[in-house]
């Protein structure tokens, strides 16, 4: 019996204190008025410290997303996925160069932009796991109001939150990339090419996640359903790329070379592999590895922008009421 | 076995509001691309071969799978409904089959009607390729939905275990090691197509017939029973 009743003396103790303490304190705070026009007060006292404001909401949602991307901060169930992608798109990169040291080449196997496009089918999964994650959990669970009552203003949370999911994807193509540039230094293969083409190696990674990112964000916004999300943007990452690469197939054998290029357009996959073959130094994977005319690749260069400017622009306009 | 009410909210759960929608972009989309293909080259064998083993087989029936099989009761477990349906007096294995019937009838509908329809489109079904491949999807799409009902019982992240299944061991890992297209749902079903199409048709399987009817019967009636198994066994995770 006197377990039990010690907490209740020890909760009815103090309980004569707050009155006391808390009556005071609204009124020390500096604000004569408080208290007097209130029913009740329990003695909640105002924040004085330092408001950090916008830039730093901003980029504590960039990290908190970024690093959500790649499971940290979280359970250890959800690391699980995306360190498998991470080494599954890795360790290739590291074999290719034993691959290049072992057989005494004086160049890389495969191209550092090439080795991206490769990874395709691995960066959709990832970028089809990591997108809902950000975007699809806070509509589900109703967390945008509360982000939006903060000083924060929506465009701050689609730019924090495109910026973390581009530069995670980013941080994705990139590793690799720099594992096999290493690998290449290491080899002694020649600095000045391989800075080169490394440097050309990530301005196409840049490019790659801010495409991806970008459709894969205004996807995820769309639906609440993380499953429904997954599946939406494998859909879009994948599905026109096969297709284009089938039509391409068949425009090649059917001698209209000119065809492949202007089909290449059409989804990003091919529209980021004719970009690289053209400006970054890369080979395509085009049937044939066909390059792009001059006129082909500006009309690629544009596309890509527009695709851009089309897909944030539809984010902001999806956070315009989403969540309420 | 079958249960009318569950295979009712079972439609309803895979084909209300949007699911549809994306489970018709698809056939459409292939269905415009073999009009198009058929309108600026002809018919052509080698070509309607290569647009339906290439992107229909490969991609279309894979991802018409993933999003049923694993729609079928992937959300339900997700959001915790299931206990609302398992608590029923209908006995588990019961709720698997029905769903499996579902998911395999909504899969096949939605690929292998398309896949019959672009091959009569592309060339008219000449040395029966539009059959032989709408058979091969047929078969695809019942496997794929055992297996992916499978994942979506056993695992959370059904959806992006089943993407990589199809994705990166069926075109990736079977395109560099050949040992992998063995153990591949597509390669079994194109030996089915093999056999049905004419022999100029050029269709080509990594397997035997009799080892692609073995292993889909094997996968297809494990998958099932296996999911049966698991769903009486179920336990609810919370959110992570």
């Amino acid at each position: 019996m006197s377990p039990d009743r010690t907490p209740a003396h020890a909760a009815q103790a103090p309980a004569p204190a707050p009155p006391g303490s808390a009556g005071p304190a609204p009124a020390g705070g500096g604000r004569p008025g408080r208290g007097q026009d209130v029913i009740h007060n329990i003695g909640y006292r105002g924040y004085e410290g330092p408001r950090l404001g916008r830039s730093y909401a901003r980029r504590a949602l960039f990290s908190q997303t970024l690093r959500g991307a790649y499971g940290l901060g979280r359970s250890a169930k959800s690391k699980v996925l995306p360190m498998l992608l991470f080494a599954a798109v890795s360790v290739p990169a590291a074999i290719v160069v034993a691959v290049s040291v072992v057989a005494k080449s004086d160049d890389l196997p495969v191209g550092y932009s090439e080795y991206v496009l490769m990874m395709q089918p691995l960066i959709g999964i990832y970028l089809a796991a990591a997108a809902p994650q950000a975007f699809s959990l806070d509509l589900r669970f109703k967390t945008t109001p509360l982000y939006f009552s903060r000083p924060m203003e929506r465009g701050d949370y689609v730019a924090a939150k495109f910026a973390a999911l581009a530069a995670a994807l980013f941080v994705f193509t990139a590793v690799p990339v720099l594992i096999m540039y290493a690998g290449a230094l290491l080899a002694k293969l020649g600095f000045a090419d391989q800075s080169g083409a490394a440097a050309q190696g990530l301005v196409f990674c840049v490019l790659f996640a801010l495409l991806h990112a970008a459709i894969a964000a205004w996807i995820a916004a769309l639906t609440p359903r993380r499953g429904f999300g997954i599946a939406a943007i494998i859909v879009a990452v994948t599905v026109p790329f096969f297709l284009i690469t089938a039509l391409q197939g068949i425009a090649w054998t059917s001698d209209s070379r000119e065809a492949v290029g202007w089909l290449g357009v059409a989804s990003p996959g091919t529209l980021l592999d004719g970009i690289q073959s053209r400006f970054l130094g890369g080979t395509s994977q085009f049937p044939g590895g066909q390059d792009l005319t001059g006129a082909q690749g500006a009309v690629y260069l544009v596309v890509l922008a527009a695709l851009l400017a089309c897909f944030y622009a539809l984010l902001q306009r999806r956070y315009r009421k989403a969540g309420l | 076995m079958y249960n009318p009410t569950v295979a009712r909210l079972t439609y309803r759960a895979l084909l209300g509001r949007r699911r549809a929608l994306i489970l018709c972009v698809l056939p459409a989309l292939l269905l415009v691309v073999s009009a198009a293909v058929r309108a600026m080259n002809g018919a052509d064998d080698a070509v309607a071969s290569q647009l339906l083993g290439g992107f229909a087989l490969a991609t279309l029936v894979p991802l018409v799978g993933v999003i049923a099989g694993t729609g079928a009761i992937g959300p339900e477990i997700d959001d915790g409904s299931v206990v609302y349906l398992l608590s029923k007096p209908v006995p588990r294995p019961s709720v698997i089959l029905t769903k499996f019937l579902v998911a395999s009838g909504v899969t096949a509908v939605f690929s292998a009607v398309p896949v019959l329809v672009a091959g009569f489109v592309l060339n008219g079904n000449s040395q029966q390729i539009a059959v032989a491949y709408a058979l091969a999807a047929v078969v695809a799409s019942i496997a794929y939905s055992a297996l992916f009902l499978l994942l979506g019982t056993v695992s959370r992240h059904a959806v992006v275990i089943g993407l990589a299944y199809a994705l990166i061991w069926e075109a990736l890992i079977g395109s560099l090691v050949g040992g992998a297209k063995t153990l591949s749902v597509q390669q079994w079903a194109l030996a089915l197509a093999e056999k049905v199409a004419g022999s100029g048709a050029d269709i080509s399987s990594a397997v035997g017939l009799p080892t692609a009817v073995v292993l889909l019967v094997v996968v297809t009636v494990g998958g099932t029973l296996f999911a049966g198994q698991k769903l009486r066994t179920l336990t609810l995770a919370g959110e992570e």
